[in-house]
């Protein structure tokens, strides 16, 4: 992958909008948004009903994505671009979705639906009816997933990216400051992880920052690049953000999302916490 | 929509344990009827940003239906940035636990 292969602009939305082949999909924490409008086209996940398992924390299980994809008329040789609100976070989450289970052609609208709207593009409140497929996805590739026992192993070996912020790096805010304070039952961060907030990633449209200067934010704050890294957030999805960011666009082999995240590893018992700067 | 200095400009807080919780909030609006005063229609397109007190961004969200948004964040110095079609404004504030930091931004 690459910024080319990952990442489409607004204005290449906007002419492929009647593209057969291209299947949008808003994705986000709150699909009311959704169901007030969106872009032209576009489906709707909810990373909770339609991307969590539902019954054992994991990830959609292999059957029920085909699923999904299938209900929302996916097919194996569609490009499907993802947005979202919250600067694409349940978008790049979704992206990595589809990544584990091997989907060929997946993107995602630079700047999401923030830049959608703050370009003052149109949107339509119309539901898309495309025919239903039979999606068949590939096994679990689970070499861009971390699980817990591999970050507490990793500690002071692997690069460990915090995306949050540095309140709740610090251990002052549980939680992003517009939800409720809960989550891991204690604050702080996994110790050696260098806290580079997923933010620094983004322009304030929600649009991802050049390549060479995506580079040198991760190399400044201590990532070595010669090393595999685990990035982690609160529940996986600013850290699919900032996994998106070094796997796909800056093209780094090695990187693992690890979307057990703080509401996971905050909660285990005698795991070791760093908490302060 | 008016709004007059007695009424809570952000959403209801109703449910919301404020001594627990240091709330920011409010309600963005258009300037209105040339008074200077924000009095005109909520602005509903458009994003608020909260910027740590280094300004580093640590939420956003939508402006709601009404043009208003919250955020639960820690006691201190904190910068509510509003982002929509065509304009940009900052706002400073101090959080405390125990009373919500509600904001009227013209726009």
């Amino acid at each position: 992958m690459s910024r080319a292969t990952a990442l489409v602009t607004a204005d290449w939305v906007q002419e492929n909008l009647s593209n057969p082949k291209v299947v949008l999909v808003e994705v986000d924490e709150d699909t009311s948004l959704y169901e007030k409008n969106h872009i032209e086209g576009a489906s709707t996940f909810h990373w909770r009903n339609d991307l969590q398992d539902g019954v054992i924390r994991d990830i959609v299980s292999k059957d029920k994505f085909e699923l999904l994809l299938s209900k929302h008329g996916i097919s194996n040789d569609s490009t499907v671009v993802l947005y979202g609100g919250n600067n694409n976070w349940f978008a790049t989450y979704a992206y990595w979705y589809f990544k584990v289970y091997g989907h060929a052609d997946v993107r995602i609208l630079d700047g999401g639906r923030k830049k959608w709207e703050l370009d003052g593009r149109a949107l339509t409140s119309a539901t898309p009816n495309r025919t239903a497929t039979r999606y068949v996805a590939k096994e679990r590739d689970l070499s861009i997933r971390a699980f817990r026992d591999e970050v507490i192993n990793s500690i002071g070996v692997k690069n460990i990216v915090d995306v949050r912020s540095p309140a709740e790096f610090k251990g002052e805010l549980l939680a992003p400051a517009h939800l409720p304070q809960e989550g891991g039952q204690i604050a702080g961060h996994i110790p050696t992880a260098k806290n580079i907030p997923w933010s620094q990633a983004a322009n304030d449209d929600g649009t991802f920052k050049a390549d060479a200067d995506l580079r040198s934010l991760y190399a400044n704050a201590g990532v070595d690049y010669a090393k595999e890294t685990i990035a982690y957030c609160r529940i996986g999805e600013r850290s699919a953000f900032s996994w998106f960011v070094l796997h796909e666009l800056l093209e780094l082999g090695n990187v693992k999302n690890y979307d057990g995240s703080w509401t996971e590893y905050g909660s285990l018992v005698g795991a070791p916490v760093e908490i302060g700067a | 929509m008016k709004t007059c200095g007695a009424t809570l400009a952000g959403a209801d807080l109703s449910g919301i344990d404020l001594n627990k919780q240091s709330v920011i909030q409010g309600v963005v609006l258009a300037e209105g009827s040339g008074d200077g005063v924000p009095n005109g229609t909520p602005i509903t397109t458009g994003y608020a940003r909260l910027l740590d007190k280094d300004g580093e961004f640590t939420a956003e969200v939508p402006l709601n239906g009404q043009g208003q948004f919250r955020f639960f964040a820690a006691p201190g110095k904190w910068t509510v940035r509003i982002l929509a079609p065509g304009a940009t404004t900052d706002r400073e504030v101090l959080a405390v636990v125990g009373t919500a930091v509600d904001l009227t931004i013209p726009l």
